[in-house]
């Protein structure tokens, strides 16, 4: 049930992107299409889950006992710019078909603030090694619905050929993201 | 002096960070539900990129060309760590309120893209100007922003309210940090293109 409650709240009533504003430049910039943004969503969830595993470890078998938590910041983005490059050349030689898919999303993602924000995130909220997996796996779900939903809108908007040429691109962008991210408040009483 | 002043106007304007280069759009949407707490955002940026800047511009040309990134990050979170560090123990408040999204810096596009495009190819004190310029636009969109949403969502400037009621409170939650971004974003292009054209 405690899982659940996690799941739910991360993927709807606290949504990284709509609600928690991290890792809105691949919001913006990738979203172009469903098929790439799926392919986004997969890389994210798969890797946001590894980081926040790794980097819970890290705090609690190294940085805790050595009394360095300052070095927190430091130690998580390097591990994370590290496991980045490790899982595309694993995935280069394990898998071409998914290299394939996901790789030209891989390093984009070292420097997208979720996967840092939700391994911070889950060590502030004091989840244990289970709870922080669950939680990074349903913010990846989250994102990646986010981003998929955001895509299909945008497909539809650039059908339509009378939007105000002052808010062409980014504007009207943003207006489409803001009122998803109205509908997304509509989840608010689902979790306490 | 004139180039160096040239420099930072640039900065503001030209390649506003927020408006023109549509980058760091995490801390902007997220951090401005006032506009005390968008500029204090974007003073703690400024002082990061300034810093990072001005360290990369001397170091940039021992770094081999193939560790190059992920030497800038480490360089870029020393000084995110020192301003953590600062924030936390002389403005404890400012510092509960934008929580994660100071150690969050690292991973701010702005900071990054400035070292790789500009500090790594330019001399130390142009960097820091440079740093200067970017971050002060950086600040000032966020305070734009925020000056924007706590006016409309709480009807108060600066802390101070104008009138009592409770506002919109729609711009202070989420969908109005979108849709505020949105209409500024209009509204410096509109002005950008009148200037541009005199």
């Amino acid at each position: 049930m405690e899982y659940i409650l996690i799941i739910i709240a991360a993927v709807f009533v606290n949504n990284v992107v709509l609600a928690q504003f991290l890792g809105i430049c691949p919001f913006l910039g990738v979203s172009g299409k469903v098929s790439t943004s799926a392919g986004m969503g997969g890389a994210v969830i798969f890797v946001l889950t590894l980081a926040a595993i790794v980097t819970y470890l890290i705090q609690h078998f190294i940085l805790i006992p050595l009394q360095i938590e300052y070095m927190q910041t430091i130690s998580f983005i390097l591990v994370i710019a590290a496991l980045v490059q490790m899982v595309e050349i694993i995935l280069k030689k394990a898998s071409p078909s998914l290299y394939q898919a996901l790789g030209i999303f891989l390093p984009l993602i070292t420097t997208n603030c979720a996967v840092l924000g939700i391994a911070i995130l889950s060590i502030q909220k004091d989840y244990n090694l289970a709870q922080t997996a669950v939680f990074a796996l349903a913010n990846g779900v989250g994102f990646a619905l986010a981003l998929i939903l955001f895509a299909g809108l945008r497909e539809q908007l650039d059908l339509t050929s009378n939007v105000p040429k002052q808010m062409k691109g980014y504007p009207i962008a943003l207006i489409v993201a803001g009122l998803l991210a109205m509908a997304f408040m509509g989840f608010g009483g689902i979790v306490k | 002096m004139k180039e160096k002043i040239q420099i930072i106007i640039k900065g503001i304007f030209a390649e506003n960070p927020t408006f023109v280069l549509i980058l760091g759009m995490c801390p902007t949407l997220a951090t401005t539900s006032s506009a005390i707490n968008g500029l204090s955002m974007g003073l703690a940026t400024a002082f990061v990129l300034m810093l990072s800047n001005l360290t990369i511009s001397l170091v940039a040309k021992l770094i081999p060309d193939k560790v190059r990134i992920p030497s800038y990050i480490v360089i870029i979170a020393a000084f995110v760590t020192v301003v953590d560090l600062l924030m936390a123990g002389y403005l404890p408040d400012i510092h509960a309120t934008l929580g994660i999204f100071i150690p969050l810096i690292v991973v701010n596009c702005i900071v990054l893209a400035r070292a790789e495009s500009f500090a790594s190819k330019n001399g130390a004190v142009d960097s820091i100007f440079d740093g200067l310029g970017i971050g002060l636009g950086f600040t000032l969109a966020l305070t734009c922003l925020g000056f924007v949403r706590e006016l409309l969502g709480d009807y108060s400037v600066f802390g101070h309210k104008l009138t009592s009621g409770d506002g919109m409170i729609l711009f202070i939650l989420a969908p109005g940090a979108f849709f505020a971004l949105a209409y500024l974003m209009i509204l410096f292009n509109i002005v950008k293109r009148k200037f541009v054209k005199k």
